[in-house]
């Protein structure tokens, strides 16, 4: 779905979202009150003023109160690589953002993150990854790194790659893979008002992070769970150590 | 860098944080002998998915969790060994930090203590990577509205990179040393898709003013600069914790107002030397080689103190 076609069906009595630079921004009527959306569209990789453009965004829904819940649409590409960038401290601008998402979801506006083309490592993470419920529609592509480039760092030839991508979802990228790991929460269906199927996933949505969870049931992540869980336990579960 | 390759001292506060072991950092950080490990080398919980690569595993997956006594008071700590794996997050490794982080939700101890030294994701298990670390943002994002301060020191050898650079701006305070550096891209990343002219990543001198600790320092990516010595950032991370600011609504309007800031003044700026200079120093070509006492001497005479809402 393009975005569109997306703010078509989830605000069919018309919205003021607008795309500038492909940074998205603005709202439209939800429920009883009003959706914000933010986000990034047309594979546009993001820098440091889209992050602090988007951040803003979202502090102001934070500032007016109420609980106005805030969906978080990403078509990206990966954090923009530039020197630039990494001068001026693009590490502290993706944190920025997702701080203020996760300070939003804290302060009772729901986040809903809902990838409908790609996205990529920093600005995944900065994004959807940040949110409280994180959503995909079919055709939706986020990833880490491709494989291409995997294959370059690890030094593998990419066509073993491709056949080890076959039996295991951990390193490769797509949509599939990344709902194994427990990362996306659900797929929602586009022949569908996607209206209901957001209400119904900020619903059943909890603030306690159980991603782990999913990816242990959904056998992406068959490990981590278990690990932070025996970590938690033996941090706990004995007396500290002694005064 | 102006740091001492040798020290001929016995006491393990004078080791070198770049030399120094993932474990030598923790035990000879906290008071002494009060360092416990949680899911230590001796359970030998490794990488499932490193086999499949051809690659080693380590007994701990690249990192050390565990708890300790700081001036007394209880702390969680975590470590990450930049010798294994360029200390990149994994599934285990990864799961190790989050369960460390829930734990200190429940615990509640004076701080949080993590020792970054990471490439950032694991590309072989780069997707429970990648979901480990968007866990630790959120459980940070939890523990500093519980009140816990949560300190990140910055000064081993394989930096602070990736994924690893975006939870070190959730931390509450960074404390980082001439050999921390602090970025997402990494200069070979930059270079392999951007091409050398865009940054060399051969050329050291350009990394360390990029992305290391006194460029970070100078514009406000880091809240304290430490000598390169477990007894340094001892000293300088007991002073931080204190100063941890609350995650609320009033400290991210004045984070976004100090980046708005950075923005407007060196956007168009095309070096970090450049930026010094805005910012007040007389001699930026001479800030790589002042020592910490006289860079802090030099951070004192600066006309504004660096803005540090994070």
């Amino acid at each position: 779905m393009t975005l569109a076609e997306i703010l078509a069906s989830l605000f069919p009595e018309g919205h003021g979202v607008e795309v500038v630079d492909g940074l998205i921004g603005g709202d439209g009527p939800f429920g009883a009150g009003r959706l914000a959306v933010v986000g990034i569209d047309g594979n546009t990789p993001l820098g440091i003023e889209g992050a602090c453009i988007l951040a803003g965004r979202v502090l102001d829904v934070v500032r007016r109160g109420g609980e106005t819940p805030i969906l978080v649409a990403v078509d990206s590409d990966s954090q923009r690589m530039s020197r630039r960038d990494e001068l001026l401290g693009l590490n502290e601008y993706l944190a920025h953002l997702a701080k203020a998402l996760l300070l939003a979801d804290a302060r009772g506006h729901p986040t809903i993150g809902l990838v409908y083309g790609h996205t990529a490592a920093g600005a995944f993470i900065a994004t959807a990854l940040a949110t409280r419920v994180l959503a995909a529609l079919p055709g939706a592509h986020p990833s880490v790194m491709d494989l291409a480039s995997v294959a370059r760092v690890t030094k593998l030839p990419l066509d073993r790659l491709e056949e080890m991508a076959t039996s295991t979802s951990v390193f490769a990228p797509g949509l599939d893979n990344m709902v194994k790991a427990g990362a996306v929460h659900a797929v929602l269906d586009p022949t569908a008002p996607l209206g209901p199927q957001i209400e119904s996933l900020i619903a059943g949505s909890s603030t306690t992070d159980g991603r782990d969870a999913l990816g242990a049931v959904r056998g992406g992540r068959l490990m981590a769970r278990d690990i932070a869980g025996r970590v938690v336990r033996a941090a706990t579960g004995d007396a500290a150590p002694r005064d | 860098m102006a740091m001492s390759p040798v020290s001929l001292s016995a006491d393990p506060l004078d080791q070198s944080w770049y030399e120094a072991s993932a474990r030598a950092r923790l035990d000879a950080l906290v008071d002494p002998g009060t360092f416990e490990e949680f899911l230590g080398p001796e359970q030998r919980v490794m990488s499932p998915h490193l086999p499949a690569f051809d690659l080693p595993r380590a007994f701990d997956d690249g990192i050390v969790v565990g708890r300790g006594r700081f001036d007394g008071s209880l702390v969680l700590l975590a470590a990450q060994e930049g010798r294994f794996m360029g200390g990149a997050f994994g599934e285990i490794h990864g799961a190790k930090l989050v369960g460390l982080l829930r734990a200190a939700l429940q615990v509640k101890p004076a701080a949080v203590l993590i020792l970054f030294d990471t490439g950032g994701v694991r590309l072989q298990e780069a997707n429970a990577g990648e979901t480990a670390i968007a866990e630790i943002m959120r459980a940070i994002a939890d523990l500093r509205r519980a009140g816990v301060p949560v300190i990140g020191l910055i000064g081993g050898r394989a930096g602070c990179y990736g994924g690893g650079g975006l939870i070190a701006g959730t931390c509450s305070r960074l404390v980082v040393s001439e050999g921390g550096r602090i970025s997402v891209s990494g200069p070979e990343v930059i270079e392999t898709n951007r091409g050398a002219e865009e940054f060399d990543s051969r050329d050291r001198a350009l990394v360390w003013r990029t992305m290391g600790g006194k460029h970070r320092r100078l514009i406000g990516g880091a809240d304290a600069f430490a000598d390169d010595t477990i007894r340094a950032f001892r000293d300088v991370a007991r002073e931080q914790i204190g100063k941890a600011p609350a995650f609320d609504l009033a400290t991210l309007e004045a984070e976004q107002a100090r980046l708005e800031a950075r923005l407007d003044r060196f956007g168009d700026a095309r070096d970090a030397t450049e930026i010094w200079g805005r910012l007040g120093v007389n001699d930026p070509a001479a800030v790589p080689g002042l020592d910490t006492d006289r860079f802090d001497a030099l951070l004192a005479r600066l006309p504004e103190a660096p803005h540090d809402a994070r």
